[in-house]
């Protein structure tokens, strides 16, 4: 059967790939292009784990088919550290020790970037009705927003 | 092994062309977050996918001499951060929010909630109360119908195979009057709704109500517009004895079903507690505008 050529730009790279018509985005990005950071957790957009941005906003890669992607730009968790710094949500992730098992952090990342970038400065009501497409089974999510609103006071130099 | 096709068209004509020739189950995609999550546990086994989103003015909003033209595919976070459709229609705004996450915003539809059919979608109870029409294009050409027509039951429409949704109007908001949706779920986010209920009304200058529109969702096999619930608010200031006129009316219209969301009892009780909820906050709105 034939295939779809797809151009697009992932983390800033143009992109070519080859799907069928069934593949969602995150087929394509984790098994086709090896970009296994955006993990599978329900396959029916309810868990957040397979967040990425397409031309900036925040959607599930498991709810979009890979051909969607063409012309699209698309961010996702690989592209948030520069090399080996990290971005300031990954360090204060790290520091609040925001994760345990870390299967949803790659979503949680995506999604609370996208969040900053809109919204520099948000209340911890706005982070948690933001994050409640995220779903986490080991923090019980306290420590996501406190390290969600600190990176936010340490991105402003507070 | 799928023989799944993808066309992505990028004029509406031609659309129509690649549904009017389909010769198996062709399926329109929008934002796709029901489509997608149908496909992928097998529920539905489509043919050919039409995406929708090439289509220039498919996507966006448009406000013309104070009446809207909301694009069938534009996504839930642009309607949401349209602040001129929020202050003319706030609860088709927050109903059309409050569909799914945020993620789920990014791609989901006002043409996909209404074409999805489910009787608890949140944006049709909205869309109905403000008078919302849509316009459809197919082979015999276009035609404008009260959205309330599209859904004949849980999945079902009354589109033809050839059709799609291109765009929806909302009228121009006459002067007093506002609209809200509410809708029950048991936490605060990522649920279906148990109730929703619309409520739409414009008020003379003494802030009596001259006219109301209550729509029920989740309770019935569609959205269904409750003309006696209404009628219990025209001529008053939605006092209590209006609002229990309403509440009343409500429980009489509503048709539910027995689920794990809740029981048919459960759900005509709270079916009428929303609707009073709903009429009050649409009516301190249209109080509070000239």
């Amino acid at each position: 059967m034939s295939k779809y050529h797809v151009s697009t730009t992932i983390n800033g790279e143009p992109t070519e790939f080859l799907c069928e018509a069934q593949q969602t985005l995150l087929d394509v990005l984790r098994d086709e292009l090896h970009l296994t950071g955006s993990k599978e957790g329900c396959s029916s957009g309810d868990c957040g784990a397979c967040s990425v941005t397409v031309d900036g906003r925040l959607v599930c890669s498991c709810l979009m088919l890979a051909v969607e992607a063409d012309r699209r730009s698309i961010e996702t968790i690989e592209g948030m550290a520069q090399g080996d710094k990290l971005h300031p949500l990954q360090q204060k992730f790290l520091e609040h020790a925001a994760l345990q098992c870390g299967f949803c952090t790659p979503g949680l990342l995506v999604a609370a970037k996208a969040l900053l970038d809109r919204n520099p400065n948000p209340t911890e009501a706005e982070t948690r009705y933001w994050l409640a497409g995220n779903l986490c089974r080991c923090t019980g999510y306290d420590k996501v927003v406190r390290a969600v609103l600190d990176a936010a006071a340490e991105m402003h130099g507070e | 092994m799928s023989t799944l096709s993808y066309k992505a068209p990028s004029t509406v004509e031609e659309a129509i062309g690649i549904l009017a020739k389909a010769s198996g189950v062709a399926k329109v995609l929008a934002g796709g977050t029901d489509l997608l999550v149908q496909l992928r546990s097998g529920r539905i086994k489509p043919d050919l996918i039409v995406d929708i989103k090439k289509i220039s003015g498919l996507s966006g909003i448009l406000e013309q001499d104070g009446a809207f033209i909301i694009g069938a595919a534009t996504p839930g976070a642009e309607i949401g951060e349209c602040e001129a459709l929020e202050r003319a229609w706030p609860g088709v705004v927050e109903a059309a929010n409050l569909i799914g996450s945020t993620q789920v915003q990014g791609r989901a539809s006002l043409a996909g909630n209404l074409c999805n059919a489910s009787p608890a979608a949140d944006s049709v109870p909205a869309m109905i109360a403000a008078r919302a029409t849509c316009v459809i294009a197919g082979a015999r050409g276009r035609r404008e119908v009260p959205v309330e027509s599209i859904p004949t039951g849980p999945g079902r429409t009354s589109l033809s195979p050839d059709e799609l949704i291109v765009e929806f109007h909302l009228p121009k908001r006459p002067p007093r009057s506002a609209d809200a949706y509410l809708r029950f779920i048991p936490r605060t986010e990522m649920d279906i709704a148990v109730v929703g209920a619309a409520v739409c009304l414009t008020l003379d200058a003494g802030g009596v109500c001259t006219d109301a529109r209550v729509v029920l969702g989740a309770v019935a096999p569609t959205a269904i517009l409750v003309p006696e619930a209404a009628a219990a608010l025209i001529g008053s200031k939605c006092d209590d004895k209006a609002l229990a006129g309403l509440d009343a009316a409500a429980r009489r219209a509503c048709k539910p079903i027995d689920d794990k969301r809740g029981t048919i009892e459960y759900r005509t009780k709270v079916a009428g507690v929303m609707a009073r909820r709903a009429a009050a906050i649409a009516y301190q709105r249209a109080g509070e505008r000239r």
